[in-house]
């Protein structure tokens, strides 16, 4: 089975221009650890959230193509975000949900979507969502990548992926700061657009 | 008792007074007649919320990307909403201007009101969040004007509490 940090290194190279918000834990760490750039921005609590603020900034900044990389446990405690983004569908949003099955940052409990109980991909299609892919390799990772970011449309992917995480934790970044300077970053963009 | 039709669109006007071009909300009755007017309007972009959680991230990434935002909710919405307010608005600095209707105080005839109603103050206090009561129709423009400033300068949230006096017809 594919793992996060594979996944999240083959779509790094599309992410220096776009602002992305990820969850907390190994999720955050393991983008911070491919090279920090303030568009990105680590939710390091508050679970379930990550989708709703990238809705939030699809909604508000229509140029931008906004990138969420979400979790099972998170999409779990937030499910009605899923029929929140497609009744409204921002077509600038990407919404990548890793499913490892598994609360991993806190001790590696079961999740729902352990054994196929739960299907999250399936949830989302019921919620409205019309493009929304299920994937458990990196090539099929990679093409539904490919394709969410060329569509133009709300994409969701649910990728499989095994539970494992980093070997350590810790960035050289405070909370506040991360927000500061991402909202600058943005800022800037803006600027320039006008410009 | 009805719902103050005159004091909804004064409050809606207070609103748009304040340069506010995007709500995050959850349709409550005390609510109804405002966002009937935010939906109408096409400089406001109003965004409906399944759970008011979902709207503190929303109004989070309103914030990043620079717009003017603020958050309608009920008191019961503003306890549901909790974590986030703590774990994503206080943790990062980030201004969240609440609109809250405040069921369950003097005068609730509601029983299923009233625990919330009784425990917001306190919570609020609890929370650290500056909060004030909207009761008149001549002051809430004004204080939806200066809850918006207050929560950028502070980089905070901010309640302001719509009380019955307000938002509901007089007898």
């Amino acid at each position: 089975m594919v793992t996060r940090a594979e996944c999240i290194a083959m779509l790094y190279p599309e992410l220096h221009d776009k602002p992305v918000v990820t969850i907390m834990g190994a999720c955050a760490q393991e983008l911070y650890d491919l090279g920090h750039r303030d568009n990105f921005f680590y939710l390091q609590h508050a679970m379930g959230l990550a989708s709703s603020i990238g809705l939030g900034l699809a909604m508000h900044l229509p140029h931008e193509q906004i990138v969420v990389l979400d979790g099972d446990g998170s999409v779990l405690m937030n499910l009605g975000t899923l029929a929140t983004l497609a009744r409204y569908r921002p077509r600038n949003l990407v919404h990548v949900i890793f499913d490892n099955g598994s609360l991993l940052s806190t001790g590696g409990f079961d999740s729902h979507t352990t054994s196929g109980i739960t299907n999250l991909a399936a949830i989302a299609r019921g919620a409205g969502i019309e493009h929304v892919a299920a994937v458990d390799s990196v090539v099929d990772f990679g093409e539904a990548a490919i394709d969410a970011f060329g569509r133009n449309d709300l994409s969701v992917i649910v990728a499989k992926v095994s539970a494992v995480g980093p070997n350590h934790y810790g960035m050289d970044l405070q909370l506040p700061e991360n927000g500061f300077r991402f909202k600058r970053w943005i800022a800037g963009r803006k600027a320039a657009e006008v410009q | 008792m009805s719902v103050s039709y005159e004091n909804s669109k004064v409050v809606f006007q207070g609103i748009k007074d304040a340069g506010i071009t995007s709500l995050s909300a959850l349709p409550e009755t005390w609510l109804g007649l405002l966002l009937q007017q935010a939906e109408r309007d096409p400089d406001v972009r109003l965004i409906q919320v399944a759970r008011e959680e979902e709207a503190i991230g929303i109004a989070a990434g309103a914030y990043f990307a620079g717009e003017r935002h603020v958050l309608l909710m009920q008191n019961h919405g503003l306890l549901a909403a909790i974590n986030g307010i703590v774990s994503l608005a206080l943790l990062y600095g980030i201004p969240l201007c609440m609109l809250v209707a405040l069921r369950g105080h003097w005068g609730e005839p509601y029983p299923w009101h009233t625990r919330g109603g009784i425990v917001t103050e306190p919570v609020l206090r609890a929370l650290g969040i500056p909060f004030e009561y909207a009761r008149n129709p001549h002051d809430v423009g004004r204080q939806i004007r200066e809850a918006y400033t207050f929560s950028q300068s502070s980089l905070s949230p901010v309640a302001l509490l719509l009380t019955r006096e307000l938002m509901e017809e007089a007898l």
